[in-house]
């Protein structure tokens, strides 16, 4: 948590990061901004995702609509905080000469979204029949 | 293409093109928060709402634009500057947090 605390600081001092290591070869800096903003698309996916869920499967019940939605919504902030996150340890790992991080965050996503997509097969399968 | 030394990997490119995509994605989810935003009913909260988000999406416009710029500069451009990607990721959020606002 203090780690997280120490990295949240450093997502605005950019001045901090470049007293670290040396400057790395500039196509591994692309290669990790990328890498960024891949993520970042993941997490907008999500939150259109989520208002997606909202506007378009209106005759659910309110519960479910809400609830799916903010499990989207929830994901999308996350992803997004995450994203800039990794890439910042990710830039210092290679201004030290370090081994990147390894990270559990791709399974624990694509487990919450493989629940968010059954969940929805489910719902829209009942709210259906019903 | 007038940078001094080629990438021959298109490195630069490939970066200006991802930031591209994800325009066009904040894009996609703008047009979303607006239709949401305006949808059931245009109350004073959604057009405050709606007005945030499209605020929020110049603001994501802005950062990319200005790191496109960055990355056509030079031949061997500088690596993204945290507070950039921080303000991108803090526009993503926010939009978030109004589609929080507008959906429940």
């Amino acid at each position: 948590m203090i780690e997280f605390a120490r990295n949240v600081r450093l997502w605005f001092a950019p001045e901090a990061v470049r007293q670290e290591g040396t400057t790395p070869d500039y196509r591994f800096s692309l290669a990790n901004e990328r890498t960024f903003l891949a993520w970042l698309r993941t997490a907008l996916a999500l939150i259109g995702g989520g208002f997606a869920v909202d506007q378009f499967l209106p005759d659910l019940r309110w519960g479910w609509r809400v609830g799916l939605a903010l499990a989207l919504l929830a994901a999308g902030v996350l992803c997004s905080l995450r994203a800039v996150n990794h890439w910042m340890r990710c830039e210092r790992a290679m201004r030290r000469g370090e081994d990147l991080p390894v990270s559990r965050f791709p399974a624990l996503l694509s487990v919450v979204v493989a629940v968010v997509a059954v969940a929805m097969v489910v719902v829209v399968l009942v709210g259906w029949e019903g | 293409m007038t940078g001094p030394a080629r990438d021959p990997g298109l490195q630069p490119e490939r970066t200006r093109l991802a930031w591209r995509r994800t325009t066009l994605s904040a894009t996609v989810v703008g047009v979303l928060a607006a239709k949401t935003a305006l949808h059931d009913s245009t109350s004073a909260a959604g057009i405050v709402a709606c007005a945030g988000c499209c605020a929020l999406w110049l603001g994501f416009l802005l950062v990319a634009n200005r790191r496109i710029r960055a990355l056509a500069a030079t031949g061997r451009p500088p690596a993204l500057p945290p507070r950039q990607a921080t303000t991108a990721v803090l526009c993503t959020v926010a939009v978030a947090l109004c589609a929080l606002a507008l959906v429940v």
